[in-house]
Formats: C-alpha cells, sequence, structure tokens
C-alpha cells in the first residue's frame, strides 16, 4: 500500500468512523427515550379520587 | 418528500453510498495530475456541498419560522445545522488528509479558503453556544432564526474563496463553464453527491423525530407530575 493509498483510506475510514458514531448516539438515545415511553406507559392511570377537586356529576 | 418512510430513506442511502464507493475505488480512472489522493475529493467536495445545503436548509426553516411563528420550523431549522456542523467537521477532516498527501501540511493558515471555512464551521458552532445558553421560549427560537439566517451570507464567501484566493493551490473543481472534469470522474461524483445529500436527509430525518419524540415524552411527563 503506497503512503496515498494509505492517507485515502483513512480519509474514507474517518468519514465512516464518524456516521457510524453519529448513529450509534442517535440509537442510545432513541433507546433511552423508549425506556422513559415505557415508565410513563406503567404509571396508573390518575383516577377521580386523585383530584380533590373534582366532583362527581350526573351524566345522562 | 417528508412522506418518504425512514426504512425507504435508509436503504437508499445504504445503496447509494455503497455503490459510490464502488464507482470511486473500482471504476473512476486514477488522476493523472493527483494521482490516487484525488480519490478523496470524491466525497470531500460532496459533503462540502453537503455541509453547505444543511446551512441553507437551515435559514430557509430559520427563515419560515421568523415569518410564520412556527415552532417546529426552529426544531427543523436547528437540526439542519447540527446536521451542517456533522458534515463540516467531515469536511475539515478530509481536507486537512489531502493537504498533508498533496501539499505535506495538515493545515496552512496562509490559505484564505481554508480559514474562511473554518469561520464559517467556527460561526455555526457558536449557534450551539447562543441557543443554549438561552432558556427555552419564543426569545431563544426569534435569535437563533437570525442568527441561522445571518451564517448563510459566509456560504457563498467560502465557496467564492476558492476563486478569489492569491494562490490557487485549492483544486477548482467547478468553474464558469461547468465541473472540471469528464466521463466517469463526473459521474462518479455525481453518485458520491446524491448519496451523500440522501445519507444526511436521512439522518436529518432520524434527528428530528427523535428530537419530537423528546419535546413530546417532556410535555407528558408535566402533565402527569
Amino acid at each position: 500500500m503506497t503512503t496515498a493509498e494509505k492517507y485515502v483510506t483513512a480519509a474514507y475510514c474517518v468519514v465512516f468512523g464518524l456516521v457510524l458514531l453519529y448513529v450509534v448516539i442517535i440509537a442510545l438515545k432513541l433507546r433511552r427515550l423508549e425506556r422513559e415511553v415505557d415508565a410513563l406507559a406503567a404509571r396508573p392511570e390518575p383516577t377521580p379520587e386523585d383530584d380533590p377537586e373534582r366532583e362527581p356529576v350526573q351524566v345522562g | 418528500m417528508a412522506r418518504i418512510p425512514l426504512p425507504a430513506l435508509a436503504a437508499a442511502s445504504l445503496a447509494l453510498v455503497t455503490t459510490a464507493l464502488a464507482l470511486v475505488f473500482f471504476v473512476a480512472p486514477t488522476d493523472a495530475d493527483q494521482g490516487f489522493s484525488q480519490r478523496i475529493f470524491y466525497f470531500h467536495v460532496s459533503i462540502a456541498f453537503t455541509a453547505y445545503a444543511c446551512f441553507i436548509g437551515g435559514a430557509w426553516k430559520a427563515l419560515v419560522h421568523l415569518w410564520k411563528r412556527d415552532p417546529r420550523a426552529d426544531l427543523e431549522s436547528y437540526v439542519a445545522v447540527h446536521q451542517g456542523v456533522i458534515f463540516g467537521v467531515l469536511v475539515l477532516l478530509t481536507g486537512s488528509i489531502w493537504a498533508k498527501i498533496s501539499w505535506g501540511h495538515w493545515w496552512l493558515w496562509s490559505e484564505n479558503q481554508l480559514v474562511l471555512f473554518l469561520v464559517l464551521f467556527l460561526f455555526y458552532c457558536a449557534y450551539f453556544m447562543l441557543r443554549y445558553s438561552l432558556d427555552d421560549g419564543p426569545q431563544r427560537a426569534n435569535l437563533s432564526a437570525v442568527y441561522a439566517l445571518f451564517g448563510v451570507i459566509l456560504i457563498p464567501v467560502s465557496f467564492l474563496a476558492i476563486r478569489l484566493a492569491a494562490r490557487f493551490i485549492h483544486p477548482v473543481v467547478f468553474t464558469r463553464h461547468g465541473p472540471n472534469f469528464h466521463g466517469w470522474i463526473l459521474v462518479t461524483y455525481c453518485v458520491s453527491q446524491v448519496a451523500l445529500l440522501v445519507l444526511a436527509y436521512t439522518l436529518y430525518r432520524v434527528e428530528l423525530a427523535g428530537k419530537r419524540l423528546d419535546i413530546r415524552l417532556r410535555e407528558l411527563r408535566r402533565a402527569y407530575a
């Protein structure tokens, strides 16, 4: 491998290394968001008893 | 284009980048003047134009935000500028590697075109400092939009600097009469350019989807609290 070939290979490796790093960072962030969505979904839904200011109203 | 599903965009990016690489290394002829090192240019020039496209896209979205006061446009402008900065890093790195082979130096402060691109890059890096020094809200969005619009003025300066430089040691790829190359070299360059634009757009859409999800989650958390 000549010096020029080594440098050209290095340049392309740098490009794909950085793009890959970016994709990994975004993937980690999306995984964190997924965990947070799961945590929110696992919370019990608020019931009328949770809100003391709400009064029961006759419907219909 | 916003309606193209992300998996399709990702597949297109992968196919185009693979084709571009095959053309760069196996089809394009070796340049008689610069030799093998000229092969860096297929991606270096394409990445530079992609970075400019991202900055112009960011400025356009900033204008839309200032015009319509649409918070979605502010987020889109931010993500486009972020992509532009990422591609700017790649321009500086690939350019430095090429300079080391051809000029024997990683960087030359005497070359206006290099310094002007660095100024453009640092200008957009400062965009993030400005954005994160302000609290979330309309003021931050408006100031960021004005800053992104100002930055776009530097793009023609940076582009023309290659022609206006006192010493023409940076190769001029595009002249007044069109591109400075033909045949397979032109085909390889065009495929590389399209591949990088599609890749940048895919990354833009992925990041934008993540940011929107983050914002919605924050709102939900606030509602639950």
